[in-house]
């Protein structure tokens, strides 16, 4: 499979007073033309840092190795210019709060334009029109009225959306979302998440979407990896994922989140202790301290992501009976 | 005043004795601003009543206010027969050992320069000052069992402990007194998912064994479901429906609280795209002043609903809802939820 965006082998470490800490450990991963793929895990799952190396938008004390192709370009460790040719324009990125990630004393109108005469040569007064353009098309009312309005003036959802029309505008091939919705209540969530897919219709473009919350994952994504202690643990089609969860970790997760019908539990359904720190990871299988089906073997030995397919793996040496 | 149409059932949720806290046409304004208006309920010994409601509704503020960490600016919130709002000083420090804490963020909320041991034996410090310290610290130790810790954390450090250690932390500080009230703010929504059904069970184990009233505040619907008896919807200051947890997920009526359980992602992607509020998005970030609040996201809203502020009214018995237009609505259908 020719893929869009090709991850081999990454490793993402950062070098800490007390030594380094690999968030990301040999991570592979394939991105196809016009496919949306879910990543979840917990917090320290590695699952942004991941895509924040494909981005080029480490902190400063990261190391990486490995391989990041782009459209068939490595991108990993690339020069800043040459970087910038790609991001924002084919490869562009929207994150959790759409607060801080727009500019809070530029106009709205300024900060879409922007994006189009840099990336796409044109001049202020056609970007302006292209900006123009672009909120009608992520359906925000009265667009012209907030192309002269801060971000300040603007709801929560709203501004997400402007942060979706702006990593539109030069018509990317990929756009990551981490977590697009979780600063948002829970009633303007699924009017981005629907957003989101009629874009996915309308323009075609690939979508990585990062999230905790298997719910909001569910929603659009085709295929679905999980991620934990800085590895994959699954890999497969959304719907085997939470039909058909393999991993121990995968099938404890989908029970542990809380039904709006159903009976009502007197007790909550749990996971036993907690994610550990990359510094605990040992040897074996990073979840075996918490896995209900861990034997020696896994503590010893780390199992590798492996399936029959190629589209559905699992890294778990006893995987829970398909 | 709306506060008096909340009567019988709704207010009291059937239960009459051991009533602990009625709180009556509570206003909280900041500035100008009422970001509270006409809040009134009743809360009994051993309760958990649930407050849902999305960020800015004043559901923290709310939590605020019991506790006197912001002034109420009119109405009462009577405490086991005494007035928190007017009582003095020495009677509200009296009373604030009945009433406790935890907040969203347990590594904020915990003082970066004590350590665990020192932060649950705060409370003992300042409310049970004739313990020597072999007392304290078999206290401490006890109640660090009793939220699942082990004797080893003691001497850790917030910095040193995760979210979830931290919010039993927490937990332990505002249950050492053994408190008739535990106002919990958010208390898992900063955990992650497989560390929250940890901490809301320890909170269950903790209400049974004590008889504690819980107070719990959350913008997760399905999460409140499962531990609620009631619940109160806020939205923009004012309670706008108030009922049992069956009712309330069952029959919604006002619609917000419809569009709230609608918009809840269902956790399986076949029956992805049933997620969608139907509601209309709010365009700037300030709410209606006039009227219903709800008015500009609302889909059945009215010239009605711009002249005046709907009055919480109850309109099945057990069962208040906020809405002008609540005898006209569509039925609810239910969601084909997972």
């Amino acid at each position: 499979m020719s893929s869009l965006l090709q991850v081999e082998n990454l490793t993402v470490s950062f070098s800490m007073p007390n030594g380094a800490i690999d968030a990301v450990r040999r991570v592979s991963l394939g991105v196809a033309a016009g496919e949306c793929l879910g990543i979840v895990g917990e917090s320290g799952s590695g699952k942004t840092q991941l895509f924040m190396a494909a981005m080029g938008l480490l902190a400063s004390n990261a190391a990486t190795a490995g391989s990041v192709r782009f459209g068939g370009e490595e991108i990993l460790a690339a020069e800043p210019a040459r970087l910038n040719r790609v991001r924002g324009s084919r490869l562009t990125m929207i994150f959790q709060d759409p607060m801080t990630s727009l500019t809070p004393h530029l106009r709205i109108g300024t900060q879409l334009a922007e994006v189009l005469v840099c990336h796409a040569r044109m001049s202020w007064r056609e970007a302006r029109i292209g900006a123009l353009r672009m909120l009608t098309r992520v359906r925000v009312p009265e667009p012209e009225r907030r192309l002269e309005q801060y971000p300040y003036e603007l709801s929560g959802g709203l501004r997400q959306r402007v942060m979706i029309g702006m990593s539109l505008l030069c018509g990317p091939a990929l756009v990551v979302a981490d977590e697009p919705t979780t600063a948002l209540d829970v009633t303007v969530q699924a009017q981005i998440i629907e957003l989101l897919r009629q874009m996915r219709r309308e323009i075609g473009m690939a979508l990585v979407l990062i999230s905790h919350d298997l719910g909001v994952v569910a929603g659009l994504a085709d295929r679905i990896l999980v991620m934990y202690a800085g590895r994959i643990v699954e890999m497969a089609g959304a719907v085997d994922l939470f039909e058909r969860a393999q991993h121990p970790y995968t099938a404890e997760l989908l029970k542990c989140i809380p039904s709006l019908s159903g009976p009502r539990l007197q007790r909550l359904p749990t996971l036993a202790g907690q994610p550990p720190r990359p510094a605990e990871i040992g040897a074996g299988c990073a979840f075996a301290p918490r896995c209900p089906r861990a034997a020696d073997r896994c503590r010893a030995e780390r199992p590798e992501l492996t399936g029959s397919d190629a589209a559905r793996q699992v890294a778990c040496h006893f995987p829970v009976a398909p | 005043m709306s506060g008096g149409a909340i009567t019988g059932d709704a207010r009291t949720g059937g239960a009459t004795a051991d009533r602990l806290l009625r709180v009556t046409d509570l206003e909280v304004r900041f500035g100008g601003r009422r970001v509270l208006s006409e809040v009134s309920f009743d809360l009994s010994a051993g309760e958990t009543l649930g407050v849902v409601g999305e960020s800015g509704s004043g559901k923290s503020t709310l939590a605020r206010a019991i506790l006197r960490l912001i002034p109420a600016t009119l109405g009462s919130l009577v405490w086991r027969g005494r007035d928190l709002r007017t009582c003095d000083s020495s009677e509200l420090r009296g009373l604030r050992r009945e009433i406790q804490m935890i907040f969203q963020d347990p590594l904020g909320s915990l003082n970066p320069r004590l350590t665990a041991g020192e932060s649950i034996a705060e409370p003992l410090r300042i409310f049970e000052s004739a313990l020597n310290t072999r007392q304290r610290v078999a206290r401490v130790g006890e109640m660090l069992e009793r939220v699942g810790l082990d004797a080893g954390m003691m001497d850790r450090y917030p910095d040193e402990s995760s979210g979830g250690q931290c919010q039993r932390i927490g937990i332990a500080r505002a249950m050492i007194l053994s408190p008739k009230l535990l106002i919990c703010d958010e208390p898992v929504s900063s955990l992650d998912v497989s560390v929250q059904g940890q901490i809301v069970n320890l909170l269950l184990d903790l209400q049974r064994d004590a008889g504690t009233a819980l107070l719990f505040i959350s913008h997760n619907l399905a999460l409140v479901r499962h531990l609620s008896r009631r619940i109160l919807v806020i939205y923009g200051g004012r309670l706008v429906e108030v009922a049992a947890r069956d009712a309330l997920y069952e029959r919604p009526i006002h619609p917000y609280t419809r569009a709230l359980l609608a918009a809840v992602p269902p956790a399986n992607p076949w029956r992805s795209g049933a997620a969608s509020s139907g509601l209309i998005e709010a365009e700037g970030a300030v709410r209606p002043v006039t009227g219903c609040v709800f008015r500009d996201r609302c889909p059945y809203a009215v010239a009605l609903c711009a002249a005046s502020v709907p009055p919480l009214e109850e309109f099945v018995p057990g069962h208040s809802v906020a809405c002008h237009r609540a005898g006209e609505l569509p039925p609810w259908a239910a969601q084909s939820q997972p």
